[in-house]
């Protein structure tokens, strides 16, 4: 038996009276912003022509009056309640909307009448996947009862408690294809590691990579590690059009490494503005995402 | 007899192993086969000029003549329809070889059918594709160099440094553009003239490209229909003769981004179509009286006049400035108002307005028009062609 089990059944809201008795200006202020006109809401004299003793509440209406104020005091929404709403939260079901709301109504509310309302679990669903995010439909009933203790209403009361899915997660820049001839690259990058292909026959270096040496024609290379010094070749600003992974204006430079070979990167901590080709560059690195390192780079100091 | 007849021959046949799981990368085969041909032709990689695949192929021929070493490439054809291009391979080789435009051409396919994408499996639950041209953007994507602006900007930024040119240097020739398109009713932008002030205020898209630095982009189609010369004569308009046709990849290519080269100033494929053009054609620089040049974006315009001879390496701007693309200047340029003017067809509709400026009948005619020269895309492994009056 899960703790949610537990609560099945259980009071939650122990028998409570709201705060005030049914009255005519609450009556007002609801009927106005409903837009209701009913008149046996408003004038004495048109609920008695109907048969009723006189003005009576909206039905629509029972909840609210037990409805806590603005600030409820701590306690005051019962240890039931409290418990429940502790292991909710414990399991990220942090976020709640109502679902279901079905009435039954024994008799009008009248003016003068104190509504009190107890709370009791009937159910609280398995796990669901919802398109709001992973949560449980907590079912229950509210008894509403008046100054005499008999049952004006009955309310089956539904909410989904959610655990919220991450807010609009950072886009991922864009993913490498990753292949034969380029993972040891992009590994190599993920151990922060600047490598350029080498090949073994004539020792020439190579990128970007391939499977073959076009100046002797071996499939045979293994690779040396870059200094990680080098200048700007030549560079962009791009300003349009925006991919979220990046922000704006984004520099984009080739960077001719000391030891001849070119590559496409990022330069860091330097405004457009001031780039110039050139410029000598120093290695850094950006783990973009658990699964994205890059060489990218940075001005380099002056002694 | 066709002249096809005898033409041409096979000289060299390579291969991998063949299994069931190569442990190599597609592109690796495919430079293993085609190097394994060439040697058994007896010739060196740099003695291929021509390349044919399937257009099912996922090994580019920039990536497998870049990998081998072969350099410079006058032809490059594929032939789509999976398996039934086999023998087209071999046809495409043999009209290159017969016709001239090739000497050496190597028809190559290469794949990880088992290991790999498994044509048996059906279409449903493809994995992430990670052929040679979508490897290729693993250098680009991730650092967010991912469209055609920026990659040509990074081309313009250098060309800026070692040149002295200047953006208003590429402004001048979307105004040209502009001012052509705006007398062509046929034009997005007809009647829609920009200025310099315009050009340099217009926002950045990828420094230093400004907006007004690139194209638009166009809904559209463009047709054009080939016949005989011979046929031609009898047909309603004057013909324009295909005098040149040629197509060019450069050592080193990449797509949009050859920006390994030893310099990345220039064009060397457009420098390769121009020499085959003038060499086919019989004709010079000198002898064309207007050029369509692909304008996707400004500043690759500039190489294209040097790459062509129509002045020195870091000349253009200067060609530019004093006027020679203007309708009386020295070599009218994109009287339709080129892709940024008139419409991006990848540069469909820039053959047809040279079709209209040999007939005599562009709505920006200068006079006296016999020689057209047009290019296709720069950037990319590119074609051109000399079309001219009968004589």
């Amino acid at each position: 038996m899960t703790a949610y089990e537990d609560f099945a059944g259980r009071e939650i809201v122990p028998p409570r009276e709201g705060p005030d008795p049914v009255n005519v200006p609450m009556i007002r202020h609801w009927a106005e912003a409903m837009g209701d006109r009913n008149p046996v809401y408003l004038h004495d004299d048109a609920a008695r022509a109907t048969g009723r003793p006189g003005i009576v509440a909206p039905a629509s209406m029972t909840q609210a009056w037990t409805m806590r104020g603005y600030a409820p005091a701590p306690g005051t929404g019962g240890t039931g309640a409290e418990e429940l709403n502790a292991l909710l939260e414990k399991d990220g079901f942090t976020s709640v909307v109502a679902t279901d709301s079905e009435f039954e109504f024994h008799r009008e509310l009248v003016v003068g009448d104190r509504v009190s309302v107890r709370e009791v679990v009937e159910s609280i669903s398995p796990e669901k996947s919802t398109a709001l995010g992973v949560g449980r439909f907590v079912t229950t009933v509210r008894t509403y009862t008046d100054q005499d203790g008999e049952v004006v209403a009955v309310q089956r009361w539904r909410l989904l408690r959610f655990r919220p899915e991450n807010q609009a997660p950072k886009a991922l820049r864009p993913r490498p294809a990753i292949n034969r001839d380029n993972a040891f690259w992009f590994e190599a990058a993920r151990e922060h590691r600047l490598v350029i292909q080498r090949c073994a026959g004539c020792g020439t270096l190579r990128h970007p990579p391939g499977p073959c040496c076009p100046h002797c024609g071996s499939f045979e290379w293994d690779t040396a590690e870059a200094s990680g010094r080098g200048q700007v070749y030549s560079f962009v600003v791009a300003h349009h059009p925006r991919h979220p992974a990046f922000e704006y204006p984004l520099i984009v430079a080739v960077v001719e490494l000391d030891e001849g070979t070119r590559l496409i990167t990022n330069l860091v901590g330097v405004e457009p503005g001031e780039v110039e080709i050139g410029m000598p560059v120093v290695l850094d690195w950006l783990d973009a995402d658990p699964d994205l390192s890059l060489p990218v780079f940075r001005p380099q100091e002056n002694d | 007899m066709s002249s096809l007849s005898g033409a041409a021959a096979i000289a060299g046949i390579g291969a991998t192993e063949f299994s069931k799981d190569s442990g190599r990368s597609e592109l690796r085969l495919a430079c293993e086969a085609v190097l394994a041909a060439i040697a058994d032709a007896g010739l060196k990689p740099s003695d291929v000029d021509g390349m044919v695949t399937f257009t099912a192929d996922t090994n580019a021929e920039i990536h497998v003549a870049r990998n081998t070493g072969m350099g410079d490439l006058t032809f490059f054809s594929r032939v789509p329809h999976g398996g039934g291009a086999a023998c087209g391979t071999v046809q495409q080789a043999a009209l290159a070889v017969a016709t001239g435009v090739a000497d050496v051409v190597v028809c190559y396919r290469a794949f990880n059918e088992r290991s790999g994408v498994r044509y048996g499996l059906g279409q449903a639950d493809r994995p992430v594709e990670t052929g040679a041209d979508s490897a290729a953007y693993a250098w680009l994507n991730p650092f967010g160099l991912s469209t055609p602006a920026q990659w040509v900007a990074m081309f313009a930024r250098r060309y800026m440094h070692e040149y002295g040119a200047t953006s208003e240097d590429f402004g001048r020739v979307a105004v040209v553009d502009r001012r052509h398109a705006a007398n062509n009713p046929a034009a997005w932008f007809y009647q829609r003239p920009i200025t310099l002030e315009d050009h340099q205020a217009s926002r950045w898209i990828a420094e230093p490209l400004h907006l007004l630095d690139c194209c638009q982009e166009t809904d559209g189609g463009q047709a054009l229909v080939v016949v005989s010369a011979e046929r031609a004569r009898d047909l309603p308009h004057p013909p324009a003769l295909i005098l040149g046709a040629a197509q060019g990849s450069g050592d080193d290519q990449h797509m949009m981004t050859s920006y390994y080269r030893p310099r990345i100033t220039g064009i060397p494929e457009m420098g390769l179509v121009g020499r085959q053009l003038y060499a086919q054609s019989g004709l010079g620089p000198a002898d064309m009286d207007a050029a369509i040049l692909y304008d996707h974006f400004t500043p690759l315009v500039l190489p294209q006049l040097e790459e062509l001879g129509f002045c020195a390496p870091g000349e253009a701007k200067d060609f530019v400035a004093e006027g020679n693309l203007e309708l009386g200047g020295r070599l009218p340029f994109n009287t339709h108002g080129g892709q940024l003017g008139e419409a991006y067809l990848h540069g469909m509709n820039g053959i047809a307005e040279a079709v209209r400026l040999v007939r005599g009948t562009s709505v920006n005619q200068p006079e006296g028009v016999r020689n057209v020269i047009v290019t296709a895309g720069t950037g990319v492994p590119t074609s051109g062609l000399v079309l001219g009056a009968d004589r």
